[in-house]
């Protein structure tokens, strides 16, 4: 019998096949399931294999967004318009309510990134959620470069990355006690790069602030934060206009952009081709404050 | 373009971390603000040199130690290739972490530095890149800088090797003359070493063949999950969804179900919302079959000739990878394909002594990190090939079903 050798996959078709087997190893697997949906492209590539994975039946689970209070209007219409479209449940857990319920404490110090992690863990167990999908990427920080697909969260929600569990193969262990959770990370190993050939081959819509429009800005700390009612300039500090694109999204508050002409997924492509600059690094205010940021916050419970 | 999976290993300190550091850097994958924030480290710490291994080195703990302690992911690509890149820990107490990294490797990359040549930690990770059948290695002789770029110590390590390699099943083996630290024959070839003929690493990675590593002959369809939609569009919709393990699947085709043995025709298979007109792995596609058979989650769809027997008996090469030693009687979660169940521990045959590669006999028992050959009786039986014919459908993990943990890794000889 002649060997095929000719039977070959793009590398991306090659991605998309292993983060569909493990949506559907979750769905099996779990008994309650939910999907993290900020908003962002990479919660919207999770989406769209998602669905994929189940079709033609209904996504098996709700996806869950952490309301920080300050995301983006554009965000906030591009979710729902895949929410309806796809008839998924909503679930939204919003940093505002659960600082009135006494769930994280607004000191007027902590960014509402930081009490995202108090709300985002609240809602894991009032719901009883045992998978939760986040749409973070191994390519994108130092720590996430580090972590497994299925990735153990204890009782107290906690990471701990000197004793993850070993991960052979596509064998995931789903093993939960009462009380713990697993966070499952379908977009591992795909690059920001991936991402937008991805969200250009199939067409994905996602939020028009990803591509360059103008803007009234404020430079502050190197990144160019978006003025709005909760950025004001400080003193020294002046609004000025600027043709700009954000690289991810995030809180309003935290999250810069980046001065661009790429207006279409074909020029985000060839810019990001040519980046000199990590797209956290550009654009990510809360991984700035430490070097091990990130881990730190991931140690806690973060996505 | 395509993807090429591979991963590091080698003893503590050999160098993996740097390599993967100065690979990244010279193919141009890495940023202003992540190099800015290694000088920095480096700086700070008041080392001479900038060092590359923080470019992976991510955990806190990694960076105050100076070593890896988990697998570290990074990705680049080339105009030729796409990269996966697993950096594993060279450290003896990280081994399940290094497997990990290996399993899913097309090829391993084993580090030894050049002064200390081969060592027990680098023998026993050339030993699992074969037992994991990991079909292309790479031996990186690295540090050749702090031996004068000298061809005789080149050629002593890799002559060692090559008589330990023959024992083992490495079907395809290159040897490269390197110095992570300052670049040569990393990305590209040496000025110090004209006496080396081969190419650069990055040249072999971007050309090292793996379309034909995968077994397209043996149809093996692991079901995970089965879609049925329950809509008005789609009322009697009933596919078996899952990844295809091995050989090409085409409409029309005779399969047989397993464990029950039925037999039907594949009526079409579903990519999402088109019909395609084969599959082949490693693909995830829906298959619909004519009749309406029952199958569940952990059946396997194949040929009607060329089926797994489904079997209880076991008789495997076991990675055991936690402090309490496996032994005789052991009960254990076993996770196979798509299947789970529990299994019992008849016998550990003998363990694998690293070095000698002698078989001990004597032990009865496998301690952290050892591997050996292990006999055991599944409570379901298991549709599983030897892992030399498959690698999807030979490989088992197993469980402890107390503290929920990872405990050892199977590969499948044979079964009955
Ligand atoms: N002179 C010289 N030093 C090197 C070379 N490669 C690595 N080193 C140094 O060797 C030390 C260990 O390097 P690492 O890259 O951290 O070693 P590793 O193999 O990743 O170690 P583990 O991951 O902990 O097993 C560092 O101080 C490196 O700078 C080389 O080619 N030449
Ligand atoms: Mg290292």
């Amino acid at each position: 019998m002649a060997v095929h050798t000719d039977y070959r996959m793009s590398q991306l078709d090659e991605l998309e096949s292993e983060s569909i087997h493990i949506f559907r190893e979750v769905a099996a697997e779990f008994r309650k399931p939910v999907l993290l949906f900020s908003g962002g492209k990479d919660s919207i590539v999770m989406l769209r294999l998602a669905e994929k994975a189940f079709y033609p039946a209904r996504v098996p689970f709700p996806v869950m967004q952490v309301d920080t209070g300050f995301d983006f209007p554009e965000v906030i219409e591009t979710r729902d318009r895949w929410v309806d479209r796809l008839g998924v449940r909503m679930i939204i857990a919003s940093v505002d309510e659960a600082i009135a319920n006494g769930v994280v404490v607004d000191d007027g110090k902590t960014s509402r990134n930081r009490l995202q992690i108090g709300t985002l863990l609240d809602a894991i167990e009032r719901e009883g959620f045992t998978a939760a999908f986040g749409g973070g990427r191994r390519d994108e920080e130092k720590a996430r470069a580090k972590e497994r697909v299925y990735s153990h969260r204890d009782d107290f929600g906690q990471w701990d990355p000197k004793n993850q569990r070993p991960e052979l193969w596509n064998l995931y262990n789903g093993k939960l006690h009462e009380g713990e959770h697993m966070r499952v990370f379908p977009l591992s190993n795909w690059t920001e790069l991936d991402i937008w050939h991805y969200i250009g081959r199939e067409g994905i819509e996602v939020p028009s602030i990803y591509f360059a429009h103008e803007r009234e800005v404020i430079a502050r700390d190197g990144m160019l934060l978006s003025a709005s009612d909760a950025v004001q300039p400080k003193k020294g500090e002046s609004i000025t206009k600027e043709m700009v694109r954000f690289r991810t999204v995030g809180d309003m508050t935290l999250t810069g952009c980046v001065k661009s002409e790429a207006a279409t997924v074909d020029e985000i492509i060839d810019e990001i081709a040519v980046a000199t600059v990590t797209e956290r690094g550009a654009t990510r205010g809360d991984d700035r404050f430490s070097e091990a940021a990130m881990e730190d916050r991931k140690r806690e419970g973060y996505f | 373009m395509d993807l090429l999976r591979f991963a590091t290993a080698g003893s503590v300190d050999d160098g993996k971390s740097t390599l993967i550091g100065r690979l990244l850097l010279d193919s141009k994958a890495i940023f202003e603000d992540q190099m800015s924030a290694v000088e920095t480290t480096s700086k700070s710490r008041g080392y001479d040199y900038t060092d590359l291994a923080l470019l992976t080195d991510g955990l806190r703990s990694e960076r105050e130690q100076g070593i890896t302690i988990d697998v570290a992911y990074r990705y680049f690509a080339t105009p030729k290739r796409k990269f996966i890149i697993a950096d594993t820990p060279g450290h003896i107490q990280y081994t399940r972490n290094m497997v990990t990294g290996a399993s899913t490797a097309d090829l391993g990359l084993v580090l030894v530095d050049a002064r200390n040549g081969l060592t027990e930690q680098s023998r026993r990770h050339a030993v699992l890149l074969s037992l994991l059948r990991v079909p292309h290695l790479v031996l990186a002789v690295n540090k050749m800088d702090l031996v004068d770029y000298d061809e005789d110590v080149f050629n002593k390590i890799a002559k060692e090797f090559g008589s330990f390699a023959t024992k083992l099943a490495i079907p395809d083996l290159t040897i490269i003359p390197m110095s992570a630290l300052k670049g040569d024959n990393v990305v590209t070839r040496s000025e110090n070493m004209p006496w080396y003929a081969g190419t650069s690493l990055i040249h072999h990675l971007e050309n090292v063949h793996v379309a034909s590593d995968r077994d397209m002959i043996d149809s093996r369809f692991p079901v995970q999950y089965v879609i049925r939609p329950k809509s008005d569009e789609f009322h009697d919709y009933r596919g078996y969804a899952g990844q295809v393990a091995g050989g090409v699947l085409k409409p029309g085709d005779e399969v047989q179900v397993l464990p029950s043995g039925m037999t039907s025709r594949i009526k079409a298979i579903d990519v999402f919302d088109k019909e395609v007109s084969e599959a082949y792995p490693p693909m995830s596609v829906t298959v619909r079959l004519e009749d309406d058979l029952d199958v569940s989650r952990g059946d396997m769809i194949c040929r009607p000739k060329n089926s797994p027997t489904p079997s209880q008996n076991i008789d495997a090469m076991v990675c055991w990878m936690t402090n309490e030693p496996l032994r005789p009687r052991q009960k254990l979660a076993i996770k196979h394909t798509t299947r789970t169940g529990k299994v019992l521990i008849k016998s550990i045959q003998y363990r694998l002594d690293i070095n000698t590669l002698h078989r001990d006999m004597e032990t009865g028992e496998l301690g952290l990190n050892e591997i050996g050959r292990v006999q055991f009786r599944s409570a379901v039986p298991l549709l599983c090939d030897p892992y030399d014919k498959n690698r999807t459908t030979g490989a088992f993990i197993l469980i402890d079903e107390a503290t929920g943990n990872t405990v050892g890794a199977g590969m499948i000889n044979d079964a009955d």
